[in-house]
């Protein structure tokens, strides 16, 4: 019995972050492996954390578009789009047709963006050596050169204002977004081609952090993650924003709640934002992009407002609390990808090493937005 | 003129010129490895891949060897420093002694043996124990988890390469490599043993901790697995004998499985004709590992291992039965491929049956309960 003594096993604590390839950014987690398998996981969120609530209180409502692009900053349009939306319900603007529908093509096709750099990280985290990486990045790039022509930035946008837009697009839009359209749908087929069938992909992905649909609300999960598990759920449909009510897409769901369902419903996702942007850009007319009269300072009557928009990642959330100057009291940001973190643990306890990193990876995080 | 005749005629002297021999060419076609395998991924992924250096980029390899060479050798203050410092040598050596048996052209090979594929299997066989030592002696818990999964996974694959092989000997009727090659003057063994050829392409990719099989290594799970605390040279000794040992696999296919020299242009042709044939086969198999690299996903380490256990090495015993049976009962050769055929055709079924859409049942057992 003595050299049972001698060699005991333990499980040993893996620390997996904030400098690990497949975190994405500075999450951490500590996980308790048993041989390879996952029997405890502790998730350390903040490393990223900037205070961009406070900042947003600090600033006017026009000054906090900047911040808001730097907190979910794969889909910077969202973000912004949650944060006009609320000022311009606090205030009772109305918004001119033309902005309107150019904010509805943005959107999306910044949805396509960010899910295309899902795609091509979460297949990084499966083991393809940069393959889809690269396809999914050069649709990215054709997109991203329509948002630096339209808005001069590549990333930090900064382009929607309470009312409208900053600016016009250029000429040629309605052209360039046609093409480039075009080309997004080979990729997403392409993209299709490479992993959806592959075999070992599969085998990776299936019955792998699977959550039931009760447990997904239960934790308020959002976005692709909670469609995943079956729940139709969609802002866009159930608390229609800007003029989604008058598109027409379909919002996929899953059906088992797994990794592989996640990857299928954003995939899906990409193909109806194709058909929302081509519908919003036989809509677009001429016409003004601003409200006749604008203030220069936009003070907002007393009052308080949520305004929560379907981002790629879920539920972007805007809280504001006015006091009737132009700079909110209280600024509480609602993020998609918080909410989607707090399951990690339920989903990855009981799966390996190797699927942790998967699982970690259909979340979609973005840490700019999980620790604010 | 006479003493040097003598001089090189001593089978010391003649023994260790070759081996240097062997060893220039080796350093020489890892360096041209390298640059092919990022010029092909980099094709496949729609890059360039290198263009700076030299025209090109064909001078990147150089650069970077001597970057490496240069680099400071770093050892982690709690590593076993012996066993630490050792390991590059542990699996460097192996490898290198493998290439003593292998026959390059009719005439020309360091040595050759009478079981010489039979040595082979042996040697390659050792290079775990260092990628063990570097997973144990680096005091790091990803190069624990790398060296534990290496030691399971080279040991585990040994076995259906190992029987793959004993398949084609016994059609081939012998371990000498230069005999082997010589009995497929008139159909390689590729044809009569097509599941043994896959056999061997797939626990080779496996021994070589390629993708799929880069789990050992993985580099968005554990980091480089055994490789993670090393730096400079004793680094580049890893990276030289991943890529020497993909070279010794593929030329050990040429030779076993695609005729080596001798099928088709028949074993009259010059020596520098020989060589050249010989090198396009190997060049072909590397061109093969390098494809899978470039498209697969990574597997796991549990599904690795059943494939490991419950299909190739089935397989590769219902192999050598099949061939067996033929051969004792004299069956013409076409009954070698009708029945090597079949069992490749079992083994896709396989592979198929294990990943194709499931009912709802099925499903949910496999993702509420831990995947075993």
């Amino acid at each position: 019995m003595a050299v049972e003594h001698d060699l005991e096993t333990m499980e040993i604590p893996v620390n997996m972050g904030p400098q690990h390839p497949s975190t994405h950014g500075v999450f951490r987690m500590v996980l308790k492996v048993d041989g390879e398998r996952v029997v405890e996981l502790v998730p350390h969120i903040g490393y990223l954390h900037r205070g961009a609530e406070k900042l947003c209180e600090n600033m006017d409502y026009r000054q906090g578009i900047g911040i808001h692009d730097r907190t979910e900053y794969l889909a910077p349009f969202h973000a912004e789009l949650a944060l006009v939306i609320a000022v311009e319900k606090l205030m009772g603007l109305e918004v001119p047709e033309r902005a309107e529908q150019i904010r509805i093509i943005m959107a999306e096709l910044n949805r396509i963006t960010s899910h295309m750099m899902f795609v091509g990280a979460f297949s990084a985290d499966a083991g393809v050596f940069g393959t889809a990486f690269t396809y999914a990045f050069r649709e990215r790039e054709y997109i991203q050169d329509i948002f630096e022509e339209v808005t001069g930035d590549r990333t930090m946008y900064g382009y929607f204002r309470p009312g409208g837009l900053a600016w016009d697009v250029p000429d040629d839009f309605v052209e360039r977004v046609r093409a480039v359209l075009e080309h997004t749908r080979q990729g997403i087929d392409d993209i299709d081609n490479l992993l959806t069938k592959n075999e070992v992909f599969m085998a990776r992905t299936r019955g792998i952090g699977a959550m039931s649909a009760e447990e997904a609300i239960d934790w308020g999960l959002s976005g692709p993650m909670l469609r995943a598990c079956g729940v139709r759920h969609d802002l866009r449909k159930a608390q229609p924003y800007c003029i989604y009510d008058r598109f027409d897409f379909d919002v996929p769901v899953g059906q088992y709640g797994d990794v592989y369902d996640r990857y299928l419903v954003r995939l899906e996702e990409m193909r109806q934002s194709v058909r929302i942007v081509e519908q919003a850009l036989e809509g677009l007319r001429d016409g003004p992009i601003m409200p006749k009269k604008m203030r220069r300072r936009l003070r907002t009557p007393p009052g308080e407002i949520y305004q929560g928009v379907e981002a790629p990642r879920g539920e972007y959330g805007v809280y504001i609390v006015s006091d009737g100057t132009d700079k909110p009291y209280r600024m509480k940001i609602r993020s998609a990808c918080f909410a989607n973190l707090m399951g990690l643990r339920d989903m990855v306890v009981g799966h390996f090493v190797a699927d942790a990193v998967v699982i970690l990876g259909s979340i979609d995080m973005v840490l700019g937005e999980v620790d604010r | 003129m006479d003493h040097l005749d003598e001089f090189l005629e001593n089978p010391w002297v003649n023994g260790i010129l070759g081996l240097l021999a062997v060893l220039v060419l080796i350093i020489l076609v890892v360096l041209a490895l390298i640059y092919i395998e990022r010029k092909f991924l980099a094709r496949i992924q729609m890059r360039l891949g290198p263009m700076r250096t030299g025209p090109y980029g064909l001078l990147q390899s150089l650069a970077d060897a001597i970057k490496l060479l240069a680099k400071e050798d770093l050892r982690p203050a709690r590593a076993d420093r012996w066993v630490f410092e050792l390991a590059p040598y542990a699996v460097f050596v192996p490898g290198f002694l493998a290439f003593v048996a292998i026959p390059f052209t009719r005439n020309w090979a360091v040595s050759f043996l009478e079981l010489g594929l039979f040595y082979v299997v042996a040697v390659t066989g050792l290079s775990f124990v260092g990628l063990l030592m570097a997973g144990w002696a680096s005091d790091n818990k990803y190069a624990l988890l790398g060296g534990m999964r290496a030691a399971a996974q080279l040991i585990s694959y040994e076995i259906p390469l190992v029987l793959a092989l004993v398949a084609v000997s016994m059609v081939a009727g012998t371990l000498n490599l230069r005999e082997m090659v010589e009995a497929q003057g008139r159909v390689p063994l590729v044809v009569w043993q097509p599941l043994a050829f896959f056999i061997f392409m797939a626990a080779a990719l496996s021994e070589l901790e390629r993708q799929p099989f880069d789990i050992p290594t993985a580099e968005s799970e554990v980091v480089g697995g055994p490789y993670i605390e090393y730096s400079g040279i004793r680094w580049s000794m890893f990276f030289l004998t991943s890529y020497a040992n993909l070279f010794l696999y593929s030329l050990l296919g040429a030779a076993v499985f695609l005729g080596g020299w001798d099928w088709f242009l028949g074993r009259d042709a010059g020596p520098w004709l020989q060589a050249l044939w010989m090198a396009g086969k190997t060049t072909f198999l590397i061109l093969v590992f390098m494809w899978a690299r470039g498209t697969f996903p990574r597997l796991r380490i549990d599904q690795l291992m059943s494939l490991c256990w419950k299909v190739l090495l089935p397989l590769a015993f219902l192999q050598i039965f099949l061939s067996g049976l033929v051969l004792v009962h004299g069956w013409p050769d076409w009954a070698l491929l009708l029945t090597s055929g079949a069992g490749l055709l079992a083994a896709a079924y396989i592979v198929w049956a294990a990943v194709r859409p499931r009912p709802l049942a099925v499903r949910e057992a496999v993702a509420s309960g831990s995947v075993a």
